[in-house]
């Protein structure tokens, strides 16, 4: 035991220094990696005329929300209409100040985008600083002169559409719904989806859950199998992971965001799509005009392509009859003649809506 | 009003599955004397290690394999940490928490930018259409396999007397000649590999796909488990069907519409309310481990 205290005293200080000194710096250097993605080029090339667009994301963009703002700056960077480049998981508003702030003193963009919904202060100041540059930034508030855009997911139209297929569908009249939180941009989409569900079925109720987090999908899958034990048997999922519960329990679900068809091609009835591009050729316009404080949310509408029902899968379990299927189609139509609009309702949406018992607003 | 109460039990199970295997990995660590934050990142590890593999190999069981693989990796990075290098328990846990959960998420980014895999095969429950049994195997080996079987181990096995022997007093224990880094070191080899099979049980038993966040905190919930049990294993069992429970039934109340006006974030923060609550009552005086938090050196 001397001997090796004594070796201990010797030798071990420089060794535990050294050893300290490299599992720190292995750390920082792999919890660096992990959040942000650094500047990434996603062009046709760095001398080109197109205009470059910065990204600026509070979220990693795995997180469909900002993922659907990347994929369509993306697309607009590989029809070389605009040069790309981006940063993520910027996710305090001090961060958000800081990197905005650099990037609109450094980089000179001619525009920037992306979601001010944890930073509103902190967007709209760096905004005011810079009043040349556009920002156009997903947002609760109001657009801000000269410079200073917002944008929303108005995914209305869809929800509605798709809350015709549910309530066509539904066999024990009870549909359950898993949404994130009661804040206006899914209050609007679950509203819509139970007017959508009363035009089909007014018998119908709709059961709603929020789980109070964007990201927890064995939460929501855990939701949607309280609602089948509740006697659901067609689920909506604002949320991921409810089709996962709809799988197991052999009934239709409507998915979000994307087309989820993949992740069970027997049981994804359709999806609600959000495609941000006419938003983002909406902001390369300000980017190579003027720049302008507008509310970009209209470009979301469905009449504009801003949002969509995914292809609706006929050959989901139970099916889906071709009368219903040609009502939803008439009111797509109609959405996209303009002749019928989808009422907005921002209110936080009930736990068990008895759908005859929903005002729909005139038009 | 009217719940369901066998979806209610069947619920309850499913939820406490995690919990029960990384609380139970928790414990064997802590009673060591190792308090183990990198539990949520373990748990994080062993979910993504266990979806990535499943995914490239088609086989869940594959999957495991690899997650159970990850969480001794873990293991012994705390043990790197706050064993070899005797550096202060809370920062080197909070620090393997974060590093696990980066790389995984850089990872994640690299191979799968834009896409949402998921898998083919997952594992499926067992006696499917039967209420309340209709569990995935996991859950079983949680309930019936690993609460007993760890329960039997500390209390009756010479591995388990030389554990809560370092964990009480690693002096006595070292002059014993039991070899106190050699038994931390297994104990969060063994705790990690626990955790993060609770974590792969998300991945590969739940859902069958990944995402960011997946293990949202259920590993902190884990620590208020071990501490509200006071380092024995049954009642960490008992509180995590507590927390399950609460968090089951909050998701049926929520949706009656009897309970139509309570507000959602009450019901939501129910579970949580639950373990203080139990912990306000039966967690007080609470005695800790004897070397709990402290670095062993010989003088």
């Amino acid at each position: 035991m001397t001997t090796l205290s004594r070796r201990g005293r010797a030798g071990r200080p420089v060794r535990r220094l050294a050893l300290r000194l490299g599992v720190v710096a292995l750390a920082a250097s792999l919890a660096a990696c992990g959040g942000t993605t650094g500047e990434e080029t996603a062009s046709n090339g760095g001398d080109s005329d197109a205009p470059l667009i910065y990204g600026v994301f509070a979220t990693p963009l795995e997180e469909p929300w900002d993922g659907a703002i990347h994929a369509a700056l993306q697309s607009a960077a590989e029809d070389g209409e605009i040069e790309y480049k981006h940063v993520d998981n910027v996710n305090t508003s001090d961060a958000m100040e800081r990197t905005l702030r650099d990037i609109a003193g450094n980089e000179s963009p001619d525009a920037i985008m992306g979601d001010a919904f944890a930073a509103e202060e902190a967007v709209r100041k760096v905004a005011a600083e810079f009043p040349d540059i556009p920002f156009a930034f997903g947002s609760g508030e109001e657009p801000v002169e000269p410079n200073m855009s917002v944008f929303d997911n108005w995914l209305q139209d869809p929800a509605y559409l798709a809350g015709m297929l549910a309530g066509g569908l539904t066999k024990s009249d009870t549909i359950g719904v898993v949404g994130a939180m009661p804040i206006p941009e899914v209050n609007r989409i679950v509203n819509a989806f139970v007017m959508g569900v009363k035009e089909t079925n007014p018998r119908a109720t709709v059961k709603v859950s929020m789980i109070n987090t964007f990201f927890d999908p064995a939460a929501a899958k855990q939701a949607a199998e309280a609602h089948v034990a509740a006697g659901a048997d067609v689920l909506f999922a604002e949320r991921d992971g409810v089709i996962a519960a709809a799988e197991e329990a052999d009934i239709p679900v409507i998915g979000m965001m994307v087309d989820q068809h993949e992740e069970a091609p027997g049981h994804v009835l359709t999806s609600l799509l959000w495609n941000m591009r006419p938003t983002v050729d909406a902001v390369v316009e300000q980017a190579t005009g003027e720049p302008a404080a507008v509310d970009l949310g209209e470009f979301s509408f469905m009449k504009v392509g801003g949002s969509d029902l995914a292809p609706i899968n006929t050959d989901v379990v139970g099916g889906v009859p071709d009368d219903l299927l040609a009502r939803v189609e008439e009111r797509q139509g109609q959405i996209m003649d303009g002749s019928f609009v989808t009422p907005v309702d921002e209110s936080a949406p009930g736990s068990s809506i008895k759908v005859s018992t929903v005002e729909v607003p005139e038009q | 009003m009217s719940l369901n109460l066998l979806a209610l039990l069947g619920a309850m199970l499913t939820i406490a599955t995690p919990l029960i295997w990384a609380g139970v990995g928790e414990l064997v660590v802590e009673r060591t004397g190792v308090l183990n934050l990198g539990i949520e990142g373990t748990m994080y590890l062993g979910a993504f290690v266990g979806f990535l593999v499943a995914l490239r190999t088609g086989s869940p069981w594959l999957g495991l394999l690899a997650a159970v693989a990850s969480g001794v990796v873990a293991g012994v990075l705390m043990g790197l940490f706050a064993v070899t290098l005797g550096l202060n328990q809370h920062v080197s846990g909070l620090g393997l928490t974060l590093l696990l959960i980066a790389v995984c998420e850089f990872t994640f980014r690299m191979l799968y930018a834009g896409e949402r895999p998921t898998l083919d095969t997952k594992f499926d429950v067992l006696l499917p259409g039967v209420e309340v049994l209709d569990q995935h195997w996991l859950t079983y080996v949680a309930f019936l396999v690993l609460a007993p079987g760890s329960w039997w181990v500390l209390r009756s096995t010479g591995a388990g007397y030389r554990l809560r022997a370092v964990g009480e007093s690693f002096e006595a224990a070292d002059v014993a000649g039991i070899s106190v880094s050699g038994v931390r070191y297994a104990a969060l080899m063994v705790g990690g590999a626990f955790m993060a099979v609770g974590g792969a049980f998300l991945t590969l038993s739940v859902l069958g796909s990944f995402t960011l966040d997946i293990i949202n905190g259920r590993g902190w919930v884990c620590i208020a488990l071990v501490i509200f049990a006071r380092w024995r294993v049954w009642p960490a069992v008992c509180g995590a069907l507590i927390f399950a429970g609460t968090d089951a039934l909050q998701l049926q109340l929520a949706i009656t519409p009897a309970f139509g006006d309570v507000p959602r974030e009450l019901m939501l923060a129910l579970p949580y309310l639950a373990v203080i609550v139990a912990l306000a009552v039966w967690g007080r005086s609470v005695r800790y481990p004897g070397s709990y938090l402290k670095a062993h050196r010989r003088a």
